[in-house]
């Protein structure tokens, strides 16, 4: 019994630390599939969560929230566009110093805007994307293990879960079934290819900027307005770089990607978990050892187990015409 | 949406303007890049349901007259007319609206693609890809049986040989309603029944009212091809001729603007003792694949040994294990019958450099050369330690100057400036810096990759006649060459290299076409088997 709800927690918090990452994982699968490398998916995803707690607190709509959060990150997905795909400049020198640009900027706004060093007023609970339980969720709850499941595991997510749970099939229909999709498969090959078939290069690539801009955009808001109350300075702790590992583990491929973001998010449950408890045997592992976990994981698993990770040709490649 | 308006637009066109109309014709085209003049006043006109030739050096301008009717680049002046009405060309896009299609020297494919994708980007039906799919799928059909261009919709690109790649460039723009095909340098990469097989499908084409462009440097395809030739020199037009009413000489001669020799002069050869030895050679490239094995043969002095075969079938990693570059997996190479330790160290290709071996790598930009630097520091790359370069630990600027400004002299590099950036000659004289730093030691053994690739017919004899003058005087030769005429008219023994090994030896005088072909695609000859049994 005990053992259950353990494990019925932990898988609850590993589908709420992985909703950030597969949104920006797929995010980035857009991008390098257009072959486009996006190391700045940490920066818009930070960017974003300033931006919709800021605009949830002023406006106090969390709608407006996730609006202003998308905007914010489609923002600055067009900037690294203009400087990479427009002016073909140095793709990680770009996302780079998006990066360090949106973890200055965001808590210089907040002491700007509204006087607090580092982070945003606390947004009211009306203006936050809340848990949604689903019918009977609460009666259900103490029916053994199928109850548990469907009170704690299905029902009692906020929105933004189920958005980024639907939308993953979503993104592999239109990345294989569609003109949209194939055509950004091939400018992420072949750029070559696609210029002389008549199809604008940098056009596609811009398309699917705006596509992983409004992508971690929402993993933004998630994380600010959705799993939190308010924007933090930093607040994103390295997920963007975690998503693009979880992308590379996953061979640019959607259902891997997801389930590597699963993996990682997995790791992070079971690390808050495992915190001051007594394992038998081994006695309390230190925090800071626990807290590393999920990154070891991560570098262990690119390092050893992926095997050879292809990533799409051009990806990377400012596109350049012959002569 | 663009797709469908493109093909509607194609098929209500029809094949041509009418009798006695140019299915395209260029008029007056001007084009510079800076200050070179790359077109100038180029006019060409291609009846309906031919085949036309358009011949000239690298760098003749008539690679960039194409990428002007295909919309690559903005001609600075003149006209582009498809079936006699002026069009307005800005883009790919634009010139496959006209009907013009383009099957590029490099392919322009997804490799990752399976045949059927690659066809219809960029000219899908709809939204969704399952309806557009299986529309294309038999349409292409329909053009496979119509042309015999039989391939596999669902193999992935990637995977196919080049001749079938090229098919699937060619059923690309047959699928965009291409009337007009301009082909540019297509037999680079094929074998020679490949390159038959090209010349049935863009005959079969031209039988149904298709117009076709070839765009080429080889004499050969020219002759057994087209039915009207263009001679480009310089920029300019030289002439336009009936293929019929001339020969290669006389072609040759238009292209260079001279007479030139097309086959190479040579006495018979003198072997004497053996100066490379190779035995039981096997050779991993850099990434751990096997692409040599069991490859064993000699090379004499006073003779050229070519080796052929289509590219990627280990003459390079060959070539560079012998150069001391790569190393060998297992087996011994001697030179003048004392072995050489093996390559793939540091300084082994120094080490083999000293011990008489000469080396022009295959790919001179990447191998042979820095481009970022001047002639005179290219000029003795790998022989920089050299004592008459050096004083104490600087380098002697004036003596490598002027050591390199003799050699480029003797080696006719134009212009004979060691002052000048390696980047700013042209290709063929970029290997004559190569060539001649390497001849100019007189090595008693010297690897030659690929000498004439890129280069102009003018440099390709001179080179040649340095190579057989180096033979004379009781050197040995390993040339590999990925050009079959070029074997054929040096080397004296040709050995055939397919998959790693070496598949068959023939003689000068038993060297065709034919049977090189084969055994360039795998097969062995039965005649020579028997024989040799």
């Amino acid at each position: 019994m005990e053992a259950v709800t353990w494990i019925v927690l932990v898988i609850d918090a590993t589908l709420r630390v992985s909703t950030p990452l597969i949104l920006a994982a797929f995010a980035g699968m857009f991008a390098e599939r257009s072959g486009v490398v996006d190391i700045g998916l940490e920066g818009k995803m930070l960017g974003a969560a300033f931006a919709a707690a800021a605009a949830a607190f002023a406006t106090g709509s969390a709608w407006l929230g996730l609006l202003a959060g998308m905007g914010a990150s489609v923002g600055l997905a067009m900037i690294h566009a203009f400087a990479c795909v427009t002016h073909r400049g140095d793709q990680v020198v770009s996302g780079m110093a998006l990066n360090i640009l949106v973890a200055g900027l965001g808590p210089v706004l907040s002491l700007a805007w509204f006087g607090q060093g580092g982070h945003t007023p606390i947004v009211a609970d009306t203006a936050r994307f809340r848990p949604i339980h689903f019918p009977f969720a609460d009666r259900l709850s103490d029916v053994p293990f199928i109850g548990q499941i469907y009170s704690e595991i299905v029902s009692g997510h906020n929105l933004i879960v189920y958005i980024a749970l639907g939308m993953v099939p979503l993104a592999a229909w239109f990345i294989y079934k569609t003109r949209f999709g194939l055509r950004l498969r091939a400018v992420g090959e072949a750029p070559e290819a696609v210029d002389t078939a008549g199809i604008s290069v940098a056009g596609m690539r811009y398309r699917a900027m705006i596509v992983c801009g409004i992508l971690c955009g929402v993993a933004g808001t998630s994380l600010s307005i959705a799993q939190n109350a308010l924007f933090v300075r930093d607040m994103s702790a390295g997920m963007g770089y975690l998503a693009l590992a979880a992308l590379i583990f996953g061979k640019w491929r959607p259902v891997p990607t997801l389930f590597a973001c699963f993996l990682f998010a997995f790791a992070d449950a079971v690390q808050a978990r495992l915190q001051g408890v007594d394992i038998p045997g081994v006695g309390i592992i230190p925090v800071q050892a626990i807290q590393a976990l999920p990154y070891l994981l991560t570098v262990l698993l690119l390092a050893g187990f992926v095997g050879k990770a292809v990533p799409p040709k051009a990806s990377g490649v400012p596109y350049v015409k012959e002569r | 949406m663009a797709g469908e308006e493109h093909r509607g637009a194609a098929a209500e066109r029809g094949p041509s303007g009418g009798p006695g109309v140019p299915a395209l014709e260029v008029v007056g085209i001007q084009k510079w890049f800076g200050s070179v003049h790359a077109n100038d006043d180029v006019s060409v006109a291609v009846a309906p349901g031919t085949i036309h030739g358009i011949v000239g050096e690298n760098g003749a301008g008539k690679s960039t007259l194409m990428s002007i009717v295909y919309g690559y680049y903005q001609a600075d002046g003149g006209e582009i007319r498809v079936g006699g009405t002026p069009v307005t060309i800005k883009g790919p896009e634009d010139a496959i609206a006209h009907g013009v299609g383009m099957v590029h020297q490099h392919f322009m494919l997804v490799d990752t693609f399976t045949v059927l994708e690659n066809v219809v980007l960029g000219v899908e039906k709809g939204y969704l890809l399952r309806s557009t799919l299986s529309e294309a799928r038999q349409e292409l059909e329909r053009l496979e049986r119509e042309y015999g261009l039989d391939v596999d919709p669902d193999a992935i690109v990637g995977s196919l040989p080049v001749g079938l790649q090229q098919r699937v460039e060619i059923l690309k723009a047959l699928y965009r309603g291409a009337d007009i095909l301009i082909l540019d340098e297509p037999t680079g990469v094929l074998t020679p029944q490949e390159v038959d097989d090209l010349f049935r499908i863009l005959r079969a084409l031209r039988d149904q009212g298709r117009t076709i462009v070839l765009i080429t440097h080889k004499l050969r395809e020219i002759m057994a091809l087209t039915d009207r030739v263009t001679v480009m020199r310089a920029g300019r037009v030289v002439d336009h001729v009936a293929t019929a009413e001339t020969d290669r000489a006389q072609l040759a001669a238009m292209m260079v603007g001279r007479s030139v020799l097309l086959r190479v002069d040579k006495e018979e050869a003198a072997p004497g003792e053996a100066l490379l030895r190779v035995e039981s050679l096997a050779v991993r490239d850099r990434s751990g694949v096997l692409r040599v094995h069991d490859v064993s043969f000699t090379v004499h002095a006073g003779e050229i040994v070519g080796i052929a075969g289509v590219a990627g079938n280990g003459q390079s990693e060959l070539l560079e294990a012998l150069a001391g570059t790569l190393a060998s997996e297992q087996g011994t190479i001697a030179i003048g019958g004392a072995p050489v330790p093996a390559g793939g160290r540091a300084e082994a290709a120094r080490a083999m450099r000293r011990r008489g071996l000469g080396h022009v790598p295959e790919d001179r930009q990447r191998m042979g050369l820095v481009t970022a630097f001047d002639a005179s520091e290219s000029g003795v790359l790998g022989y920089h330690r050299e004592r008459l370069y050096n004083r104490g630990a600087l380098m002697s600027r004036g003596a490598v100057v002027d050591a390199v400004g003799s050699t480029m002299e003797d080696f006719d590099v134009r212009p004979p400036l060691p002052t000048l950036r390696t980047a700013n000659f042209s290709g063929g004289n970029q290997q004559k810096i190569v060539v001649g730093r390497e001849m100019s030691r007189s090595p008693d053994v010297l690897l030659v990759g690929q000498p004439t690739r890129g280069v102009d017919i003018g440099a390709i004899e001179f080179i040649h006649r340095k190579l057989v003058a180096m033979r004379d005087e009781g050197k040995a030769i390993l040339l590999v060459s990925v050009e079959l005429d070029e074997i054929m008219s040096l080397a004296d023994r040709i050995l055939v290299m397919f998959g790693g090994a070496i598949v068959g030896e023939v003689s000068q005088e038993e060297a065709d076409e034919r049977t090189l072909g084969l055994m360039m695609a795998g097969e062995r000859a039965d005649g020579a088997e028997a024989a040799g049994a």
